[in-house]
């Protein structure tokens, strides 16, 4: 065998450790430069933002955050943004988890967004939380009727009728947009399923990127946009950079999914290079094995 | 025979009572919906326990009998035993028992998820970019025709995905447009994958109201168990 085709074989056949090393070496120096690049907003994400811009201020807001941290790195992006906008539109909105961790995402994004860069916001008043409650999408279904049925206090054991801005809310069908960060079952699609189309509520959300696929078929009927994964959510901070030029600022608080998408392209690249390589390496021993 | 009889009746009234409330949404049957709801609220919660036991019966059977990697058992019941006990006795929490929340600042629960759940499940999430290099590499092989379409889409929508398909294809011409990687990455997701997934959905919905159907009238009570 000559040196070309042992060289040609070795590739084809190569070590998956070989491959570790290279997609680790990309996502490393990558994140080192701190690479990023433009992203052009698509319709379903610009559909989510234009809702958002148009509401009033004061409408109501709900935000389930069903995700735990297996998914935080690609979602955390999104709510973020989602938070930062809310405030910055002075929306009222409701923090719900149908997720057990998802109480710890509503807690850290409180901390981390509106504690720190809204400290003018109000518990109670500007926004509230209502907590983690098992039974999936039975929750979304009660609370489409009726609130205080399920919910007795909030996230902290307040009394849910001492929370002014509960006053006169008995169920969510009063509510003007449900804008979810959803990683799984239960998540989006039963908000959609259990709340959006019967309250006749608008829905909207963002989840994981291998999940968007299963949920494109709601849009646009049933569902106002949809963000798939950390791409969709560097294409809603482009939008947010555009609208709200205070953000250009500090890239590592509100540029997170921009820089996160850095090292997901070149990761994207390498992958492509792969895949070429695997496929010229591929072809050339089907031929040589068809001389032979 | 009662121990039969008596959980086929309830599953009967309850099914069709939750399919007339979505078509006739008034007194009784919308009050009887949200009760319902709400008793499967309750049952939700109490699978928790149901959960907890049985992973303790399951790694405790592995390690009693010394099987294979039981050392990764011994580590999720130490693990799972730990977090309990810290969560329900408020262990290592400011203000002791009667103190703030089991998840408030400087708590060794709040530890416990901040500086080992949290990071293992961002690492775990972080390995499936690994895993899908090594695996697009010896998958994506333009074996037969079949292989070349299922290669090519792959192709279109991770470039799609990155600006480098944006800038590749700049130069077509606005006439023809359609040929623009994002173009067609968008048009394969929302035409193509928009048909094939609902067609899959609806072949979905059907089969679960016929199994559902089954359950309600009886005729599956696989549910039950064996006697």
């Amino acid at each position: 065998m000559g040196r070309f085709a042992k060289l040609v074989e070795t590739v084809n056949t190569l070590d998956k450790r070989w491959i570790f090393l290279v997609v680790g070496a990309a996502v490393v120096i990558s994140t080192i430069f701190r690479l990023t690049f433009p992203e052009i907003p698509t319709p379903m994400v610009k559909a989510i933002f234009e809702k958002i811009e148009s509401l009033p201020a004061g409408s109501r807001v709900l935000l389930p955050f069903d995700y735990d941290p297996g998914s935080e790195p690609e979602l955390q992006p999104m709510a973020d943004a989602y938070v930062r906008h809310c405030a910055e539109k002075k929306l009222q909105f409701y923090f719900i988890a149908l997720w057990p961790l998802g109480q710890n995402m509503v807690d850290a994004t409180v901390s981390r967004v509106l504690n720190a860069e809204y400290p003018q916001l109000a518990y109670g008043h500007d926004y509230m939380n209502f907590g983690y409650k098992s039974g999936n999408e039975g929750v979304v279904a009660v609370i489409l009727t009726d609130i205080k049925k399920l919910y007795t206090t909030d996230a902290q054991g307040a009394n849910i009728d001492s929370i002014p801005m509960l006053a006169g809310i008995s169920n969510i069908r009063s509510f003007d947009l449900i804008l979810t960060v959803s990683a799984g079952y239960p998540g989006l699609k039963e908000w959609i399923q259990y709340a959006g189309t019967p309250g006749n509520i608008p829905v909207a959300g963002g989840c994981t990127a291998v999940q968007a696929p299963l949920l494109y078929p709601y849009y646009p009927g049933q569902m106002v946009g949809l963000m798939g994964g950390i791409k969709a959510a560097a294409e809603y901070e482009a939008l947010l950079l555009e609208a709200y030029p205070k953000f250009r600022g500090d890239k590592t608080r509100f540029q997170t999914a921009l820089t996160r998408m850095g090292p997901q392209t070149v990761t994207h690249l390498v992958i492509i290079l792969f895949i070429v390589i695997g496929n010229v390496t591929y072809q050339i021993l089907r031929r040589r094995r068809g001389q032979a | 025979m009662t121990r039969r009889t008596i959980p086929l009746f309830i599953t009967a009234f309850v099914g069709f009572v939750l399919v007339i409330a979505y078509f006739i949404p008034h007194p009784p049957f919308d009050s009887l919906r949200e009760d319902f709801s709400i008793f499967f609220d309750i049952i939700a919660s109490v699978a928790f326990i149901l959960g907890a036991g049985n992973l303790i019966k399951m790694h405790g059977n592995r390690i009693s009998r010394r099987e294979e990697k039981w050392g990764y058992s011994v580590v999720t019941v130490v693990g799972f035993l730990a977090v309990l006990v810290v969560g329900l006795t408020k262990l290592g929490n400011p203000g002791g028992f009667r103190g703030s929340s089991v998840t408030a600042e400087g708590s060794w629960f709040q530890y416990a998820y901040e500086y080992v759940f949290r990071p293992c499940s961002a690492t775990m999430f972080g390995l499936l970019a690994f895993y899908v290099a090594s695996a697009s590499f010896r998958a994506f092989r333009a074996k037969n025709l079949e292989a070349t379409i299922l290669l090519l889409v792959a192709f279109i929508i991770l470039l799609g995905r990155t600006f480098v398909g944006a800038m590749l294809t700049s130069w077509i011409p606005d006439s023809l447009g359609f040929l623009r990687i994002p173009y067609l990455a968008e048009k394969i997701m929302t035409v193509l994958n928009f048909a094939g997934n609902r067609a899959i959905m609806i072949g979905i919905a059907l089969g679960i109201v016929s199994t559902s159907l089954k359950v309600i009238v009886g005729i599956d009570r696989s549910y039950l168990g064996s006697d």
